[in-house]
């Protein structure tokens, strides 16, 4: 019995849909609206490195580094957006922020 | 026996902590929780034979993007337990968009990977995993390296500007006056006449 491709795959969908359920499910905390897209981005880099390792092909874990990347910048710039939010609104809940009326 | 043993406990582990992140109702224990994950990741990625991803997800991570969130979240004042009031009214919501994501990747995973062998491929130069990964990281990828380097850059950049602030009434030092201060604007010489003063 080994673990192939298929099994990293799925941790990695599972993960993913973990994501995106907590996404739809947290409407009133933008925290952790921040934290599952870290877990979408998570789940992605599974997928990377597991394609990676099942081809031989370096190129997947270098996109996983990118992918790291991009999400620690995303972090960074979205959790200043929130203090800047809260300190204008003295609130963060998803709901009410319609200050554009969009 | 062991990897596969390893395997089933750090997924079995990323998958729990991933659900905690999502259900926890103290947005504290969520980035614990959140951490936990990371670290179930990296080993899976040690699994892979992914070494240095590994070690660059517990730094980048654990080291940087958790201890942000976690002061984010303790630096805002917010009352936590009216946050949680709406979650079972959109439990239905969720559930529904998860489970037509969670049918599609099996429906992909199903089509795409039914009959085709399954065992990884084994790396033949016997290179460890950070050499080939600088190998090919700083040849083909050097470009895609500095764009990376700019979006960090970009990113602290903004990150300053968003969140700095002016704040009126504040006393502080004033460099520039400090140091362009000379003998002539700062010391005054006065001729005194003994036995009448400075008044007037």
């Amino acid at each position: 019995m080994t673990i192939g491709l298929t099994e990293y795959l799925t941790v990695a969908a599972i993960i993913f849909v973990i994501g995106t359920f907590g996404i739809f499910v947290n409407r009133k905390n933008v925290i952790i609206i921040l934290m599952c897209i870290e877990l979408l981005l998570l789940a992605v880099n599974i997928n990377f490195v597991a394609f990676a390792t099942h081809m031989g092909d370096m190129a997947g874990q270098i996109f996983a580094m990118f992918v790291l990347t991009v999400a620690a910048a995303e972090a960074a710039v979205g959790l200043a957006i929130l203090v800047v939010y809260f300190r204008n609104r003295g609130d963060i809940a998803v709901e009410d922020i319609n200050l554009m009326k969009g | 026996m062991l990897p596969v043993i390893s395997f089933y406990l750090i997924s079995a582990v990323a998958i729990a902590g991933a659900f905690m992140v999502v259900a926890s109702r103290n947005p504290v224990h969520s980035v614990m929780f959140l951490i936990l994950t990371f670290f179930s990741a990296a080993g899976l990625f040690v699994l892979m034979g992914a070494e240095f991803l590994a070690l660059l997800l517990v730094m980048v991570y654990v080291g940087a993007v958790a201890v942000l969130f976690l002061f984010v979240v303790m630096m805002l004042d917010v009352d936590f337990v009216e946050m949680k009031r709406g979650f079972f009214n959109y439990f239905p919501m969720g559930f529904v968009v998860g489970g037509i994501l969670l049918a599609e990747l099996v429906v992909i995973g199903a089509s795409y990977f039914s009959g085709s062998s399954n065992a990884p491929a084994p790396r033949e130069d016997g290179l460890s995993n950070i050499e080939a990964f600088g190998n090919v990281m700083f040849t083909d990828y050097a470009f895609f390296f500095e764009a990376a380097g700019l979006i960090l850059l970009v990113a602290l950049i903004g990150a300053i500007v968003l969140t700095l602030r002016t704040r009126d009434g504040v006393r502080k030092q004033n460099v520039t006056d400090q140091i362009s201060r000379t003998r002539e604007s700062g010391v005054e010489m006065v001729e005194i006449e003994s036995g009448v003063g400075i008044g007037e």
